[in-house]
């Protein structure tokens, strides 16, 4: 049976999930989305992949969550707090949620998910490591060229497109 | 290990439930990208558990894992730059009012 750290961390992420997309403020649901990533990240360290959840912390909790909160407060004040939904499509859409849960959740308690058991030790972190530079090296430098394009090209779609006259610019 | 697979699995199918929730019902385009955030992460979760309960160590599911994290972040940053066009040109950030490709 699950242990209490466990559920605490379950609690925490589907909660801090929830809360993401309900709570009025874009700020206070981009927090919220923080608390989801942190609790993935604990997750991953409860599976014995301490590298992996220190990057997510690095990359997800560090740098995704922070540039979400710099785009929320490049907008509006009032498109903030605004809330644009429908009430119709919203029972809807917790229906699809609710079939989507029950559904898979059925099918995978069916399965053979739950006889699954291991007693192999964790992999060593060294090893992950090795693989990148040996094995895998054609995939990281192609990983590094896409996002060194992705955060260009960013870059470009975002620049302000304002002409310089006259020696000033006109915004 | 003190934890079950099916544990973890449930947790991502919880995560997946409300991921797409929030992608069919919301309209705000950043709250979207928080939705698909929520699904990336996960499958993220599943990748980890399944390659931790594999019959022997093998470090393919982390490194994978590694991948997925970093594409996302190049995802993140290009639809973040998209978002701010789209409130550049349409001063809102409603998906119903990007229709057309103009601005």
């Amino acid at each position: 049976m699950a242990d209490v750290l466990f559920l605490a961390l379950s609690v925490l992420t589907i909660g801090a999930a929830i809360a993401a997309l309900e709570l009025r403020s874009l700020i206070y649901g981009s927090i919220a989305l923080m608390g989801t990533l942190g609790g993935i990240a604990g997750f991953f360290i409860l599976l014995d992949s301490p590298f992996v959840a220190m990057f997510q912390i690095a990359v997800y909790v560090g740098s995704i969550a922070v540039l979400i909160l710099f785009t929320v407060m490049l907008v509006k004040r009032e498109l903030i707090f605004k809330k644009i939904e429908d009430p119709k499509r919203k029972l809807a859409g917790i229906g699809l949620m609710l079939i989507i849960m029950v559904a898979v959740g059925a099918i995978i308690l069916d399965s053979g998910v739950k006889t699954i058991t291991t007693d192999s030790a964790p992999v060593d972190f060294r090893e992950i490591g090795e693989d990148f530079l040996t094995y895998y090296w054609p995939a990281l430098i192609a990983m590094a060229l896409i996002l060194a394009g992705s955060v260009i090209g960013a870059l470009v779609l975002a620049r302000r497109e304002d002409t310089v006259e006259n020696g000033q610019r006109t915004d | 290990m003190a934890n079950e697979l099916i544990e973890f699995v449930l947790v991502s199918v919880a995560l997946l439930g409300i991921g797409i929730y929030g992608l069919s019902v919301k309209r705000n385009a950043i709250r979207m990208l928080f939705a698909v955030e929520i699904i990336v992460n996960a499958a993220n979760l599943n990748l980890i558990a399944f390659a931790r309960f594999m019959p022997e160590a093998h470090s393919g599911g982390q490194t994978l894992a590694l991948f997925s994290i970093a594409i996302a972040a190049a995802e993140v940053a290009v639809g973040l730059s998209l978002v701010i066009v789209a409130y550049r040109l349409y001063k809102n950030i409603d998906i119903a009012d990007f229709r057309s490709l103009k601005g």
